[in-house]
């Protein structure tokens, strides 16, 4: 009981104060023939220094990105995060308090809200962002259901396949009930061929989500399918990744509607996929839509500039059924972590983060490539990520092999597409260095074959 | 507008029924003593526009202050024939003026059997005591 | 002794030509950027960020954090959030390499120690909860609400109960509630309380028929009462068909005392974040795994941990499974710390833990109830609600006022105007992570603010770095980001 500072006198007096004469009388409320007459079936009570060694042990018995060669990306990337990042959000001040309900005692948190909304706005191009959501694929589904109310078109939305398939399947889970279809754009070039999304949709379609860069790592011109999908009266959603805005045309500039984004390589460590970092942003027409916490600017009774939550009527506190959204929170922690990593990388930082990371996927892929048995899946401009067949059809023991040697070569896709169960997705970040990039491509290359399979 | 010439209903809203051509035409707006409780309004939202068939109870729009959001109730059944847009850009014409520019819709009335469950100004005015 | 540059925002401070992370040359062959993007996705500029180098950072952030109150710095008594002590050893665990590090994608194979953890998270709130089978997916709470309850549509669907429309839910209840129900696709209802905070029975029955799917309760309710008659409702709902729903924001009143599945929850969420120990984050992140009764196991979220033989693995073949509700597997790192903090418990100290909690509150009632009427009665569980109605009506002293005031001596605020149903509440959960030191000087501080000025406390907090902000300003105006050439 280390967190308990009532000690025994303490707890005498307390209960002589309230007047019962012992703690199980507080509980008088409680009807006994529902109180629990046992222990609780769990785990004895470990010391700090017992548990740090279970804790350890634990660890230890998890293969991770120090020890392992890490090529896997799919959402969830081993960007480098700075040591000022860990620092600030590590301060007891930012990651003990809440919610910043009691505007007055919680400035620290508002501003820290109002400056990562505007650096999410520098970022994306958009007129607003809010103050984030939980993840790269919650932002995703609100913003599907802002468009459905938005356009009041309620028959379906339009996915193409090279969208994060597990945004794809979150979108299904959210409309499974509200009776919007979810249709898919089947992309077997890797793109999205604009004539057949012009096809698609019809005007019962309320949103095409796109993705820039998508799940396979294809880079296109979204400016023409964002006016394809504006002339047939729906909103352009467009899911990206953060850093590559470091290079990358801004979201803003071609007209996209809502923007989402998973925020997680944005300084937060891939902790077996959370907490994320939902990023939301939109045009202004849609900020009352919007859901999530909104830290706005205003003024004190001396007229001094503050910070405090503002558009409030619309989320659930107070609109309750009627609300735009059941999200209580945002990630405020991770939003401040996005933050600190905006301001120490600043635009060059960022802009040589992703250079590196296009530069070095692309020797990647060359390097992997080389070697008869793969291929790259998709003749495509890619940015960081890249999908490798294997003609030998073995991913799953090949990524076994690879593992064996100390990498982590990629993510298999056939878990999501059925019909690139020879695929698998490579990612290299701006960490991974030429050495570790040619021992992939070597140990891939060495890998053992099942030679019948070889097409 | 004089309140004390105006129908009311539970919900708060005012109403004029002035005759226009070819019927009735009501104008609705929100009473004093509603805009007065809901404190600072910071934004009014129509969801009707002009030409919109609405019967007695539907929304037709609402208002918010910061903590609080507030449905306005079409007091009768009919055709929608302005909607007072222009108040989202001056809501202090609402503590300013509330019987009068105050305004939000005009409703040519198309069944007049709601009229008769509003309340006049005596009865509203011991309604909103009792609150 | 206040940094006046405190305030200034990043893009205020940023100088052209500053640099703060800067990164190592290029070690593979370079092909310019036209090369490999088509021009028109390239932009000529990187994106306007503030340019900072990291002396600035840090200075900038380590005087915003001194803006805040926190956990760490301050008694937190900010009802219905559970704002205890957050352990550092759990911050310590969460960022070993075999937590912090991992990719949600890595082989079964190299996460056992991860899949072993998650596995015993899954069985830990399953006993706690008196339930099945559990979730560890849903990002938070609310998120969690929502997944049991498409869950519950999932379950109605398959055994052809499409009928029911209906979730019941109590007036007292919070907003996510009836939001996340709308979300899922259902009609709420909402069911009236008593002064109390319990169910009126007779609302509830006149409510109760076949349509309705599920009763979202509350218990420990928002006045922190326990409802005695939960079984006889969950025993009604369950003969009209439907399932029980409990909101176990609430759970820090009944850890190892009561559970949930014993007293008649079919489904519930947790949140770790307040009864494990968090930490909140400045509001986030946190998590709401879901623990159900095993008929609706099925229905659950894919993927989950199972064990075979001494392996771990995720199980993603569930053809009846809901889907997904967010990526990848949930928010590992914030159950991680909530593992660290059962396991430092453990059965006994986890009751100890909602003993002290209740205890805490009690005594605080006991001596908060001279200076204000707190309208559910002398007995509470881990929180109360008092009210400011009198206050008011004879001083004109709010509940706001009371709670702007008490910033000034140091104390967080209460939960102010929550529930709905308590007229001028504030709403005061102590916690088991404070002494009875702190309580009593919160207790003597409330009753000296009650004999305070009414002016004087109307433009209270005196002594905080701002005074009252316009709120109405904020919203009629809305300035939701730092424009160029405008400054403070």
């Amino acid at each position: 009981m280390p967190y308990v500072l009532n000690t025994p006198q303490d707890q005498a007096d307390m209960l002589a104060a309230i007047g019962v004469s012992s703690v199980e009388e507080l509980f008088e409320m409680v009807p006994a023939e529902l109180r629990l007459d046992r222990a609780l079936d769990i785990p004895a009570a470990m010391s700090e220094m017992e548990l740090t060694a279970h804790m350890q042990a634990l660890s230890g018995r998890t293969r991770n990105a120090d020890d392992t060669v890490c090529f896997l990306g799919g959402g969830s990337y081993d960007h480098f995060i700075p040591a000022v990042v860990d620092y600030v959000s590590g301060r007891g001040e930012f990651y003990t308090s809440y919610t910043p309900y009691q505007a007055e005692a919680s400035q620290g948190n508002l501003q820290a809200f109002f400056e990562y909304q505007t650096l999410i706005t520098q970022l994306t191009g958009m007129d607003v962002s809010n103050a984030s959501l939980y993840d790269g694929g919650s932002s995703a589904s609100e913003a599907v259901l802002m468009c459905i109310g938005a356009t009041r078109r309620s028959g379906k939305v339009v996915i193409p396949a090279c969208v994060h398939p597990e945004y794809r399947q979150i979108v299904e889970t959210f409309l499974t009930n509200l009776n919007v279809q979810v249709e898919v754009l089947e992309t077997p070039e890797g793109l999205v061929q604009p004539d057949q999304l012009a096809s698609i949709l019809d005007d019962t379609t309320a949103c095409v989500l796109f993705q820039q860069p998508n799940f396979f790592g294809g880079v296109q011109d979204m400016k023409e399918l964002v006016e394809i999908t504006h002339k047939a009266g729906a909103l352009a959603v467009v899911a990206v990744d953060p850093i590559s805005l470091g290079l990358l045309t801004p979201p803003g500039s071609y007209d996209a509607d809502i923007v989402v984004a998973e925020g997680q390589s944005l300084g937060s460590p891939m902790a077996f996929g959370g907490p994320y970092l939902g990023i939301m942003a939109c045009k202004e027409d849609f900020v009352r839509r919007m859901p999530g916490r909104l830290a706005g600017q205003t003024v004190d009774r001396r007229g001094k500039r503050c910070w405090a939550l503002t558009l409030q009527t619309r989320e659930q506190h107070i609109r309750r059924e009627r609300a735009t959204s059941n999200i209580c929170t945002n990630q405020g922690l991770f939003a401040l972590r996005a933050s600190v990593y905006l301001a120490q990388m600043g635009p060059q930082g960022l802009r040589d983060v992703a250079n590196l990371s296009l530069q070095k996927s692309r020797y990647a892929a060359e390097q992997i490539s080389a070697n008869e048995r793969f291929s790259l899946a998709f003749d495509t401009p890619t940015f960081k990520e890249f999908v490798v067949r294997d003609a030998a059809g073995e991913v799953e023991s090949l990524i076994k092999h690879a593992l064996s040697q100390g990498y982590f070569a990629g993510v298999p896709l056939g878990q999501w597409y059925p019909d690139m169960a020879d695929c698998f997705l490579v990612c290299v970040t701006e960490k991974r260095t030429k050495a570790e990039i040619e021992g992939l491509a070597t140990c891939l290359a060495q890998a053992p074959a099942n030679a019948a399979a070889v097409r | 507008m004089n309140p004390q010439e105006l129908l009311y209903a539970e919900t708060h809203e005012w109403v004029a029924v002035a005759d226009a051509e070819g019927g009735k035409v009501a104008t609705v707006g929100i009473s004093d003593f509603a805009v007065e409780s809901l404190t600072d309004l910071v934004y009014i939202q129509f969801s009707k526009s002009a030409g919109d068939a609405v019967a007695a109870g539907d929304t037709f729009g609402e208002v918010e202050s910061v903590k609080a959001v507030s449905d306005l109730y079409c007091p009768v059944s009919g055709e929608v024939v302005a909607v007072h847009d222009k108040l989202a850009d001056k809501l202090e014409t609402l503590s300013d003026d509330p019987f009068g520019e105050g305004w939000m819709v005009k409703l040519k009335i198309t069944d007049e059997s709601a009229l008769a469950k509003l309340m006049d100004y005596d009865a509203y005015k011991k309604m909103c005591a009792e609150q | 002794m206040r940094n006046t540059l405190a305030t200034k925002l990043l893009f205020e401070l940023s100088q052209p030509g500053r640099r703060g992370g800067l990164m190592p040359a290029c070690d593979v062959p370079e092909h310019s950027v036209d090369e490999l993007l088509p021009g028109a996705c390239v932009a000529a500029e990187p994106p306007p960020l503030p340019e900072l180098a990291e002396p600035d950072v840090i200075r900038h952030y380590a005087n915003l954090s001194q803006q805040n109150m926190s956990v760490d710095t301050h008694t937190y008594p900010l009802g219905s959030c559970t704002m205890k002590y957050n352990p550092k050893r759990n911050e310590r665990f969460a960022a070993l390499p075999g937590m912090a590090n991992v990719h949600p994608y890595q082989p079964d194979e190299s996460l056992q120690g991860m899949l072993q953890l998650l596995y015993e998270v899954q069985q830990i709130l399953a006993e706690i909860g008196g339930l099945d089978a559990v979730s560890l997916q849903p990002a938070a709470g609310a998120q969690g609400e929502l997944t049991a309850l498409l869950v519950a549509a999932a379950y109605y669907r398959d055994t052809n109960q499409t009928s029911r429309r209906k979730v019941l839910i109590p007036d007292s209840a919070h907003g996510t509630n009836p939001a996340s129900a709308a979300m899922a696709g259902f009609d709420t209802v909402t069911v009236k309380s008593t002064p109390k905070g319990y169910v009126d029975m007779d609302d509830f029955r006149s409510k109760l028929d076949e349509t309705v799917a599920v009763f979202m309760i509350t218990n420990p309710n928002t006045l922190g009462m326990f409802d005695r008659l939960i079984k006889e409702i969950a025993d009604a709902v369950h003969d009209a068909g439907g399932l029980i729903y409990l909101d176990g924001a609430n759970m820090n009143a009944i850890l190892g005392i009561t559970r949930p599945g014993d007293f008649g929850a079919d489904m519930m969420h947790y949140n770790p974040h307040k009864t494990f120990s968090g930490p909140h984050g400045g509001g986030g992140p946190g998590a709401g795994p879901i623990a159900v009764r095993s008929k609706l196991e099925p229905y659950l979220p894919s993927p989950v941990v199972v064990k075979e033989g001494d392996e771990y693995r995720l199980a993603f073949d569930r053809p009846k499974s809901i889907g997904r509700v967010r990526s990848f597997f949930g928010n590992t790192g914030v159950l991680v710390r909530a593992y660290s903090y059962i396991r430092t418990h453990g059965p006994d100290g986890l009751k100890r833990v909602s003993e002290n909690a209740v205890l805490n509150a009690n005594y605080l009632l006991s001596r908060v109830k001279h200076i204000f009427p707190v309208p559910q009665g002398d007995r509470c569980m881990h929180e109360f609600v008092a009210s400011a109605s009198s206050l008011k009506s004879e001083k004109g002293i709010t509940a706001m006022d009371i709670g702007k005031r008490l910033l000034d001596f140091g104390f967080h605020a209460p939960t102010v105007y929550f529930p709905p149903i308590v007229k001028e509440a504030l709403m005061v959960e102590p916690t088991e992570t404070e002494s009875k030191a702190s309580l009593d000087s919160l207790a003597e501080t409330l009753f000296r603010i009650t004999e305070e000025d009414a002016e004087f406390l109307h433009e209270a907090p005196h002594s905080t770095l701002i005074s009252r902000p316009d709120e109405v300003k904020a919203a009629r105006d809305p300035v939701l980001s730092w424009q160029p050439g405008t400054q403070a």
